[in-house]
């Protein structure tokens, strides 16, 4: 109820200042403090996966003879594994892959999703049928079958192949929603205006369709990261994600689970960092949905109100 | 309603048709059975690799489409999956391994939907009480852990846990105790003793993403207008939410069941494969590594009948609450 009532005071008390909507979301970022605890997590990871390698003297690859299977010490803050190299060293290495392969299979997907979902969603008739054939022919596999027939293929062609490849059967869903949200504003006076000025259909979606939907997008890139991060580490754990010599969080748990009773910092290290990471990214998608995201249910009777009007 | 179902099925029926066919033609052009047969010791001719590849609908020098078409006739006339690598029938192993891996899926996918489903409706019910914030909390935590890492957290704490006491309390590898003795009551113990790790780590995924879909699709219906009017009917506030606030909102959350099973799908294969099941992700895992194309296509198969079966389960389901849809 409360969301309805400042939608729909919002347009009257705040439109006239220019950055208004700015300052409202503003507002409603710091007042949640998911957003903040998340954001702030977040930051500290990146700062820890890029900046790691710096505060060690050790290299995630080079072995210490002198330190086999070592707890953590001063001179090993996370220990040793089997063959000497520094944990700390490797999981910060891993942590940063995990990180880099997370961002970008969420920015791939996103761009992949609002494409198709709006062109399907604008044009209507074949081209819709035809892309949600297509969407949910991807649907139903289980991505994770086939990626795992495809990746062997990929050997060769590192961990970028990989990111493409998770990208590609990471947007469907997204798209399916961005597809029905294009169908209800296709009949808004500001598309139909543009539509009667002839400005190309193409111009239309990316001038007027997609900053409307800018706000789930965000939201939705927000979860994907964490989303990514995750198959990422599943599949890699598996042996068809990110292989040797490259380390993510997935190939560093692999590695450790046999001997995490034993050795438990082979492990939960790893393991600990990944939860983390996903949470704080959750708590931020939370706290992003609440704040910007106009297309909620209780929103939705206050926008069909002002166009009748 | 029957019309608008049957609808629905036809559709299914062409998505199953086009999705095994392209399976099969990208598991038949990945993988190379051939490498296999040539990696032997000692080395077989050329000629007898040919020959065997081609026994076995492998070889890569038929054109894929005649392959397909093979396999798909022995399939439609004779329910005949084809044979593996191993040149034994990919039936066997299917029919062994097929109810392994559904007791996992249908027990721990109906498990986390009606924990869920009642855990967010009540969660919705106590807004902003210590009892929703706790069970937030848990979901989000829970939200945040892959399948697989719960899993293997799940094995750690029965390992830790054997290590403590000396004997295996929970177990934590394959699905019975081998050469078990006692009656029937005995091994119905000892099943669902195996299935407790497993089907936790399933139902507790699904258990956090349905509840906060829930709670959510719940608090919208709660103000709602027509809920006071059944209380102001003369229906207990309990059976208000139950009757006319719990159906309403859970007609959102049935698309949301048939897309979350391809997750649940997923993590049953890594589930299996941690927990030492031979069942039906396992199996995939091993015949990927062995290029076993039919049996890879034959997982592939059953992926999709499964995945299409709750999407149109989620269809009935939606047509049953919501009358709208029905016409």
């Amino acid at each position: 109820m409360t969301t309805l009532i400042t939608e729909a005071t919002l347009p009257a008390a705040e439109a006239p200042a220019p950055g208004g909507r700015l300052r409202l979301v503003l507002s409603r970022l710091t007042a949640a403090k998911g957003v903040l605890v998340g954001g702030t997590i977040v930051l500290l990871l990146f700062l820890l996966a890029f900046g790691g390698p710096f505060i060690t003297h050790w290299d995630y690859a080079t072995p210490d003879y002198s330190a086999l299977r070592q707890p953590p010490s001063g001179t090993h803050w996370f220990g040793t594994n089997g063959l000497g190299q520094d944990v700390f060293a490797q999981t910060v290495r891993g942590l940063q892959k995990s990180l880099i392969i997370g961002l970008l299979v969420a920015l791939f997907s996103t761009v992949v999703a609002s494409l198709v979902g709006a062109c399907a969603g604008y044009f209507g008739g074949w081209i819709d049928r035809g892309l949600t054939f297509l969407v949910d022919l991807l649907l139903v596999f289980p991505s994770f079958l086939i990626i795992t027939i495809i990746s062997p293929k990929l050997k060769g062609a590192g961990w970028i192949a990989f990111v493409v490849l998770l990208a590609a059967f990471n947007w469907m869903i997204t798209a399916r929603v961005i597809r029905s949200m294009t169908r209800s504003l296709r009949e808004r006076e500001f598309v139909r205006a543009a539509q009667f000025m002839g400005v190309h259909p193409l111009r239309i979606i990316v001038r007027h369709i997609l900053p409307n939907v800018a706000s789930f997008l965000i939201t939705d890139a927000t979860v994907a990261v964490g989303g990514a991060v995750m198959s990422e580490t599943a599949l890699s754990y598996f042996g068809f994600g990110v292989r040797a010599p490259d380390v993510s969080l997935g190939t560093l748990l692999a590695a450790g689970t046999d001997q995490a009773p034993v050795f438990p910092w082979l492990f939960y290290f790893a393991a600990g960092l990944l939860v983390l990471f996903v949470l704080a990214i959750n708590l931020i998608g939370d706290g992003l949905r609440d704040a910007l995201d106009p297309t909620t249910e209780a929103a939705r009777p206050a926008r069909t109100s002002r166009s009748s009007k | 309603m029957i019309r608008y179902l049957a609808k629905r099925f036809g559709y299914y029926a062409a998505l199953l048709l086009v999705a095994v066919f392209l399976a099969y033609a990208l598991s038949a052009s990945a993988l190379g059975p051939r490498s296999y047969f040539e990696a032997k010791q000692p080395r077989p001719s050329a000629a007898s690799v040919d020959r065997q590849l081609t026994a076995l609908n492998l070889n890569d020098h038929t054109p894929v489409v005649e392959r397909f078409g093979t396999w798909a006739k022995d399939l439609v006339l004779h329910g005949d999956l084809g044979r593996t690598i191993h040149d034994t029938s990919v039936n066997d192993d299917f029919g062994r391994r097929v109810w392994v891996s559904l007791r996992l899926l249908l027990i721990g996918s109906v498990l986390g939907m009606v924990l869920g489903v009642a855990g967010g409706a009540w969660s919705a019910v106590r807004q902003y009480k210590i009892s929703d914030r706790a069970l937030t909390l848990f979901s989000f935590v829970l939200l945040s852990t892959p399948v697989f890492l719960l899993a293997l957290l799940l094995k750690n704490g029965a390992i830790a846990a054997k290590d403590a006491t000396g004997q295996e309390v929970i177990p934590f590898t394959g699905y019975e105790t081998p050469g078990l003795a006692g009656g029937i009551g005995a091994h119905l113990a000892d099943w669902s003793l195996h299935l407790l790790l497993p089907t936790l780590s399933l139902a507790l995924g699904g258990l956090a993403l349905y509840s906060r879909y829930q709670r959510g699709t719940m608090l919208d219906v709660l103000g709602s207008d027509y809920l006071r009017t059944a209380e102001a009917k003369g229906l207990t506030r309990n059976q208000a939410l139950i009757k006319h606030g719990l159906r309403t909102a859970i007609i959102p959350m049935s698309t949301m069941f048939a897309y979350s099973f391809l997750g649940i799908f997923t993590g049953a294969a890594f589930t299996e494969t941690i927990f030492g099941w031979h069942g039906m992700g396992e199996w995939f895992i091993q015949a990927i590594n062995e290029q076993d194309v039919n049996s890879v296509v034959a997982v592939n198969l059953f992926a999709a009948v499964v995945v299409l079966a709750s999407g149109f389960l989620a269809d009935v389901l939606t047509a049953a609450l919501d009358p709208r849809v029905r016409t």
